[in-house]
């Protein structure tokens, strides 16, 4: 039996502290071309939680709620993206939940403008502050064992690692380390978050063992993201189910299907 | 006196609450958040909370993002 197969879990739902969903697809709600194709495309996908950002205000001109374009029954999932330090993103985490009234939020402390990667060290002080003031904390983070680890003792709700820089939809760049977080933390709800390209970058991710994936570019910025949103929830069902089921070992030589034996001669 | 919004200088009348601040912004009261000198503000206490010369005052909502 091939150790995937030991270490699948037979829950059939996401859950992440205690809330239970049917989808394991999370989905972003920036770069989109119009608030229509982003709403199809959250159709299409069968998401049920999506992500937003905290921004100021702008004062010079009225602004039209982008929330409106979000179906009420989208669980919103707030981020603290552009934050650098873990005191701005504790600041912006405390904002949402004040007017989203979720104690839901994505951590994000970046720490590089260039490659969007995080500052694990900020990532984590912020994750304690949050944690203590009741928030459920699903932080992005590299994926890092030891962070892994670390993140989880101080309480949060799930581990979200990156499988390639934000937006860049280079797909699964270390699957060893996925597979690894995967084996040495069985319980922990593994979110694979930001690098994903295409469908089989997503299969892929839940075939190591995700338990659910979050993207957005890869979905916006298709040509037709409506159908891309498709193909990620399929892809999504597909690599938890063979996952679950357990993949062949892999041998370097051949092994005919068919019997050796009675073959004409 | 001067308060700053979003990082922009404004004057105001003295004895002006954050309530009276949002609603000279012609700004929708609903789903954003207010933050007073880096805390945050709840909404049931904009209408008592008065600024003060050289408060900061951040004002947020919600766009779309991954």
């Amino acid at each position: 039996m091939s150790t995937a197969a030991t270490a699948a879990s037979p829950k059939e739902k996401l859950i992440i502290a205690g809330r239970e969903f049917s989808s394991r697809l999370i989905i972003g709600t920036g770069k989109y071309r119009s608030y229509e194709q982003m709403r199809s495309a959250h159709e299409a996908s069968g998401a049920e939680m999506v992500t937003v950002a905290v921004r100021r205000v702008p004062l010079d001109r009225s602004s039209e709620s982008f929330l409106d374009y979000l179906s009420p029954a989208l669980q919103i999932l707030p981020n603290t993206a552009g934050c650098y330090t873990a005191e701005d993103a504790v600041r912006t985490a405390r904002l949402a939940r004040e007017a989203l009234q979720t104690d839901l939020v994505k951590l994000e402390v970046i720490g590089d403008q260039t490659t969007l990667f995080p500052d694990n060290e900020q990532t984590l002080e912020a994750a304690r502050i949050l944690v203590k003031e009741g928030f459920v904390v699903l932080p992005y983070f590299n994926d890092d064992l030891i962070m892994a680890k670390k993140l989880l003792d101080a309480g949060c709700a799930a581990i979200m690692p990156l499988a390639a820089p934000i937006g860049s939809g280079l797909g699964i760049q270390n699957p060893a380390n996925l597979r690894i977080m995967r084996e040495q933390l069985p319980d922990a709800t593994m979110i694979v978050d930001a690098g994903v390209g295409t469908a089989s970058d997503a299969a892929i991710a839940m075939e190591l063992g995700a338990d659910g994936v979050l993207m957005n570019t890869a979905i916006a910025e298709a040509e037709d993201p409506a159908k891309m949103a498709t193909a990620m929830k399929l892809a999504i069902e597909a690599g938890r189910l063979a996952y679950v089921a357990g993949r062949m070992a892999k041998r370097l030589y051949a092994s005919a299907s068919s019997p050796l034996q009675g073959v004409i001669r | 006196m001067r308060v700053f919004v979003n990082g922009d200088e404004k004057d105001l009348n003295a004895r002006t609450s954050l309530a009276e601040l949002i609603e000279q912004l012609d700004l929708p009261a609903v789903r954003i958040a207010i933050e007073l000198n880096r805390e945050v503000v709840r909404r049931s206490d904009w209408g008592g909370t008065m600024l003060k010369d050289e408060d900061r005052i951040e004002i947020v909502h919600f766009v779309g993002g991954g």
